[in-house]
């Protein structure tokens, strides 16, 4: 399938709750190169909102969501 | 004209247009409720993931939840050592601002927090300097409780400062929040 995203990183944050799933994500895609995707999956129900509120921010992408049944799982692109 | 006098003026400007901030929230803390501290660490932190540079600047209620459990200051006067026995010691001992019920009802929101992962205070804190999150504290406020700098927790670069150094801080930034 050529829609397939491949991760570069993967990060298990289930269970983990706010702010710390956004913390995490924002030191991981520091440590990454441009151009590279961070696969990050949460439990926590915010992430809906804020994943996407710090990737504008942080002029980052999303490049696709898989909603799983009690969790989601986030494909972020390092743009800068 | 000379060109760098120019640009200087060019420069001044260019600050002028922008509003002169910068991307960083400074924050008074003034309460010594676990709920509004928890908040408190809770927005520094994250402001911290969206990109800014944060400053948090500790001053009256607020000042004892940075003191360290296991140390203690000698030389204190009969106010400071009535203070510093009735203020709680450090951040494991703030209370709820509602529903304390005499303690129980901190010790059930701490257990909840546990069941549901959530930071303790005192792990938010060390988050916080892990993440660079700058901690000024207010040297008046230490002074009129009595407080010593060597009875406060090792935060990487803390300083004790007074309201000048805040406001600086403060008239800089894109966002200031009082809490």
């Amino acid at each position: 399938m050529s829609d397939e995203i491949k991760a570069d990183v993967t990060m298990d944050l289930k269970g983990l709750a706010c702010p710390l799933p956004v913390v995490k994500v924002s030191q991981q895609i520091k440590k990454m190169k441009v151009g590279q995707v961070l696969e990050a999956e949460t439990t926590d129900p915010g992430a809906h909102a804020d994943f996407p509120a710090w990737a504008k921010s942080s002029g980052n992408e999303i490049l696709k969501t898989v909603k799983e049944e009690k969790s989601a799982r986030f494909y972020i692109k390092k743009l800068k | 004209m000379d060109p760098g006098s120019e640009l200087r003026r060019l420069r001044e400007e260019f600050e002028a247009l922008k509003g002169g901030t910068k991307n960083k929230l400074s924050m008074i803390v003034f309460s010594g409720d676990l709920d509004k501290l928890l908040a408190a660490f809770i927005i520094a932190t994250g402001a911290v993931a969206m990109g800014l540079e944060v400053v948090m600047f500790f001053t009256f209620w607020a000042t004892p939840a940075l003191r360290d459990k296991k140390k203690r200051a000698r030389g204190k006067d009969l106010f400071g050592k009535m203070f510093g026995f009735m203020l709680p010691r450090g951040a494991g001992k703030v209370k709820l601002s509602k529903m304390n019920m005499g303690g129980t009802g901190t010790a059930m929101i701490k257990h909840l927090m546990k069941k549901r992962n959530i930071a303790s205070l005192e792990e938010m804190i060390s988050l916080a300097a892990e993440l660079e999150v700058k901690i000024y504290i207010c040297d008046m406020s230490m002074g009129l409780m009595g407080f010593k700098p060597e009875e406060m927790i090792d935060y990487p670069g803390v300083e004790f400062v007074g309201v000048a150094k805040f406001l600086e801080e403060a008239g800089d930034s894109k966002i200031q929040l009082f809490l």
